[in-house]
């Protein structure tokens, strides 16, 4: 029975052992571990948490940045648009502009030619006139160095009156 | 045997430590008799070692398996040309003159009660490692000790005896060894607040952290919280005391947590921290079950409080028991060289040795944790809340 009936004095240092052990690990040894274990579960879940939280926000973040590339795009194209309309605006106002004046001109030239034309004729006329003036002088002096052939000049000329009228 | 255990537990547990002591007193002890004590195999070598002296050259090993895991006066570490080399530890004891402490070297390595220590004018003799008061004159086998005629019974009176004896030594030596771990490992955390643990810190936190959620928290419950100190001061006290068990030489090898003693005083603190922590719903359902006929109730009542018991009773003996017989293989493996007497069984020995440490360095943490889950479960028992 020696082994198994429990001696005093064992049964005395044990528990004496035993709580002083207790009380001493539970002030110095497991209160600060296990008290530096929480903290570092609390603040690894905390980073953790940080970490999703910051990802969500790259995600908005980028989300929001595809939107910004996507307007600018919209806005790139919207101007390119424009400029491309209003270049062949231009072009097609500078073509209009060119061919008004191109024709202005043209219209000027023609009236100038035709005022050169008329100016010409006028002259011309005048150069006949003058000339037929001078041949019909030349002509009547020589035909009127006498009386009678004045007579039948006008003569002639009364007839023609009287056959024009 | 059960009923004693029994018997001893309710003293114990009813606080009352006398009893065991008492206990002690009564117990039967042949004084220089090998008569009718081989029917018990823990009390044969009581009487097998009266019969074996005439011859010391016959190898014993009941005998040296019993002294081995027994608790001693001294320190043995090993005998060296004829000659026991150990270390003499303080005997101290409350005798009917006070206080007395002395060497355990006074005794000579005596254990069979035949040399008388002399201290503050008393003589003491140290018989199976029990301290008496000495008789006047010795017996017939030169025993300072009278028995009953009958019974047997040593009828020399103890002294109170509260010793540093092996086991005591060894369990401070524990005791230091879990301090020192566990207090350096805080000062880690002291240190560095924040970062991964590393060195001593990395090998004790998973242990604890294992010990506070997988025992701790699945076990007892929302208020877990309380009770984690001292789930982990059982369970290393325990691990730790079992491991030193392991190792072989000085200043391991000491039966401690194979003791019963030191088992019933870690199965009485589980006793105490469940039932006084039992919540209404606990009692309500050992005292009066619900939802049974009421014919039934105080019949399981009356199991119910047994069961308070046997719980910690189980917790008691499971340990003892399993490293009690884990030092029995072990030498009686290393005992087959000197049963046999040829060096040539030796290989077979060591070998077997070898996978049963191996083994055993498993029951160590295994023993400390079932001890701990259990006492875990239990407390988990207790605080139940209502829930039905």
């Amino acid at each position: 029975m020696g082994i198994v009936t429990p001696g005093f004095g064992l049964i005395f240092w044990t528990t004496l052992t035993f709580f002083l052990l207790l009380f001493l690990l539970a002030k110095f040894a497991w209160k600060p571990i296990l008290q530096a274990v929480q903290d570092r579960e609390e603040s690894i879940n905390a980073a953790l948490k940080a970490a999703e939280s910051a990802k969500s926000e790259v995600a908005a973040l980028q989300n929001s940045s595809e939107q910004l590339l996507k307007e600018a795009r919209e806005a790139r194209e919207a101007m390119l648009k424009e400029a491309r309309s209003m270049r062949d605006k231009t072009i097609a106002d500078a073509k209009e502009a060119a061919s008004e004046e191109a024709s202005k001109v043209l219209e000027l030239a023609r009236i100038q030619i035709d005022n050169e034309k008329k100016a010409a004729m006028a002259e011309v006329k005048n150069q006949v006139a003058q000339l037929a003036i001078d041949m019909s002088e030349r002509i009547l002096r020589a035909e009127l160095k006498d009386a009678q052939a004045q007579r039948a000049l006008v003569d002639r000329a009364m007839l023609d009156l009287k056959s024009s009228n | 045997m059960f009923l004693r255990y029994c018997l001893l537990f309710f003293a114990a547990s009813a606080g009352s430590l006398v009893a065991s002591s008492d206990s002690k007193l009564s117990e039967q002890h042949s004084v220089g008799s090998s008569q009718g004590h081989e029917s018990h195999a823990a009390e044969a070598h009581d009487g097998d070692h009266a019969a074996s002296e005439p011859d010391e050259a016959v190898f014993n090993p009941k005998e040296m398996i019993m002294h081995h895991i027994a608790d001693s006066h001294g320190w043995h570490i090993m005998d060296w040309n004829e000659r026991e080399i150990g270390i003499p530890l303080p005997v101290i004891l409350w005798t009917r003159e006070g206080l007395v402490v002395f060497s355990s070297s006074l005794f000579h390595h005596d254990s069979e009660g035949m040399h008388v220590a002399e201290s503050g004018g008393q003589r003491f003799v140290n018989l199976h490692e029990k301290i008496y008061y000495a008789s006047d004159a010795p017996n017939e086998h030169g025993i300072y000790a009278q028995a009953d005629p009958i019974t047997h019974e040593v009828t020399n009176v103890q002294p109170w005896d509260i010793s540093i004896t092996k086991n005591v030594a060894s369990l401070f030596v524990s005791a230091v060894i879990i301090l020192v771990l566990f207090t350096r490992a805080a000062k880690f955390y002291a240190k560095n607040s924040d970062a991964a643990p590393r060195g001593l810190a990395g090998f004790v936190e998973p242990l604890v952290v294992f010990v506070r959620d997988d025992i701790a928290k699945n076990n007892i419950g929302p208020h877990y919280k309380k009770f984690v100190p001292l789930l982990l001061t059982i369970f290393f006290f325990i691990w730790v005391n079992n491991l030193m068990g392991l190792v072989p030489f000085f200043p391991g090898g000491a039966n401690v947590t194979g003791n019963i003693a030191v088992t019933m005083v870690l199965a009485f603190v589980a006793f105490v921290v469940t039932n006084f922590n039992g919540k209404r719903h606990y009692w309500n359902h050992i005292l009066w079950m619900p939802g049974l006929p009421v014919a039934v109730k105080p019949l399981l009542a009356i199991v119910e409080i047994i069961g308070i018991f046997t719980k910690p009773f189980s917790l008691m003996i499971r340990l003892f028991a399993n490293i009690t017989a884990g030092h029995i293989i072990v030498l009686s493996l290393v005992s087959l060289i000197f049963i046999f007497e040829t060096l040539w069984v030796s290989p077979v020995s060591v070998l077997l040795t070898l996978f049963i440490s191996v083994l055993e360095l498993l029951v160590t943490a295994l023993q400390a944790y079932i001890f701990t889950l259990l006492t875990a479960l239990y407390l988990g028992a207790a605080l139940q809340e209502e829930h039905h």
